[in-house]
């Protein structure tokens, strides 16, 4: 994930836009799997998740590429990992307050953000290397793009295996729910037609040039 | 090194006592608003609830967050708007396929009949283990299902069963819905435990319910 351009100061939209497309947490780097896989079985809880990780994320980066300068480099991760398990409790009380119900569906994924890869990555290859302003574009970056990602396959899932978005019937009382589409094995295959699918936009260009050498 | 810990540690420690103060109160009214409207669903018509613990020596009323008393069962009760008793409701928890289900039921006093149930908690399958929520035919046992206690007031006069699907015959069987085994008997049995627990204790003193 270390990344030549890092080490200059400037903010590009690339900064932003490196985690919407270019390392797309879910679809390029395929992280933070558990999430992605459990939480997603319908749109309303993988948006809830992506905000919920977003929000922890660019809150830790913050903390994090703010006191770069004072965190020795032997007790960094200790660090990090506390800055996480702080924000990660904070989204627990919040989403409590806010929606007991939405509590319920996302159960102990919540508490689980704090193991999210995606998090402690950004924290040491981009957070504790770079000024707060960049780290939070960056972060915001990775977060929108992890929430795109759940969103994705969230309202795939739920159009698929319950013929609803966000509880709306979409179809009319003919339609038979896929229901295996809401099961675990519906979450890989869901996830399997999403990388296929992002694989094939992003490799379009290299591929007809490929074609051009033939 | 420890110097830096510390005032991490410190900056972290007071962002979490901030938001448990700052969302405490937003927390305990979603949980009363969300036991409300639970037990509104079995109870139609019912629009206050208070808490009671039933015991071996009586009914008392629970305040909000005090430890049920040692052998006790916790219930609801529920009243409409003139304070008239509606009914009581009370949790019932039976294991299912993927996990423990959670129910809770309404109980008409009157009649001695148990009068609706709502899903409190469960992680069945969708599609299959959820129809204990949407199929009509196996919530209509739940409209007049039997729970009187015996002549001793020691148990259930019946114990509520669930029964193969199409055989219920009587007013204390569950009829099971085909395909959804499981999750029908982890309902009934759960019902059945709950219920031989807390109607012995509580139909004595349901009159001081009334008041």
């Amino acid at each position: 994930m270390s990344l030549p351009n890092q080490a200059d100061q400037g903010i590009t939209f690339d900064t932003f836009m490196e985690g919407v497309w270019r390392q797309n947490p879910v679809f390029v780097m395929v992280l933070g799997m558990c999430p992605t896989l459990a939480v997603t079985v319908s749109a309303v809880n993988g948006l809830s998740m992506g905000v919920a990780t977003m929000f922890v994320l660019v809150s830790s980066c913050l903390l994090v590429s703010l006191i770069r300068h004072l965190v020795p480099k032997e007790v960094r991760i200790a660090t990090y990992i506390v800055i996480i398990a702080t924000f990660v409790t904070l989204v627990d009380y919040l989403i409590q307050a806010a929606s007991l119900a939405l509590y319920e569906a996302l159960g102990a994924f919540i508490q689980l953000i704090v193991v999210n890869c995606i998090i402690l990555g950004r924290a040491e290859a981009h957070a504790s290397k770079n000024p707060p302003l960049k780290a939070v574009v960056n972060a915001l970056g990775m977060g929108v793009g992890f929430a795109i990602g759940l969103f994705a396959l969230g309202a795939t899932r739920e159009i698929l295996g319950a013929g609803k978005l966000f509880g709306f019937t979409l179809f009319g009382e003919h339609f038979q729910p896929w229901v295996v589409m809401v099961l675990p094995p519906g979450g890989f295959f869901v996830l399997a037609g999403w990388l296929l699918l992002f694989a094939l936009f992003r490799n379009k260009p290299a591929t007809e040039g490929g074609r051009a050498h033939d | 090194m420890i110097a830096t810990m510390a005032l991490v540690a410190s900056i972290c420690g007071v962002l979490i006592v901030g938001a448990f103060e700052g969302t405490q109160d937003a927390i305990a009214e979603n949980k009363r608003i969300m036991l409300e409207r639970a037990v509104f669903k079995v109870l139609p018509g019912a629009a206050s609830v208070r808490e009671y613990a039933a015991t071996s020596t009586g009914i008392q009323p629970l305040a909000a967050g005090a430890a049920l008393p040692e052998g006790g069962v916790k219930f609801y009760a529920a009243y409409d708007q003139a304070g008239v008793l509606k009914g009581v409701a009370a949790e019932a928890a039976g294991k299912g396929y993927a996990d423990v289900v959670r129910v809770l039921y309404g109980y008409d006093a009157e009649r001695q009949v148990i009068i609706g149930i709502g899903v409190v908690s469960m992680r069945e399958t969708p599609g299959i283990g959820d129809k204990i929520i949407t199929d009509q035919t196996f919530l209509k046992n739940f409209e007049a299902l039997d729970v009187r206690v015996n002549a001793e007031l020691s148990a259930l006069a019946n114990a509520v069963k669930v029964v193969k699907h199409g055989s219920k015959q009587n007013a204390w069987e569950i009829d099971a819905i085909a395909g959804a085994t499981v999750t029908s008997k982890a309902v009934g049995r759960g019902i059945n435990e709950s219920a031989q627990k807390l109607m012995p204790l509580l139909v004595p003193h349901i009159a001081e319910l009334k008041s």
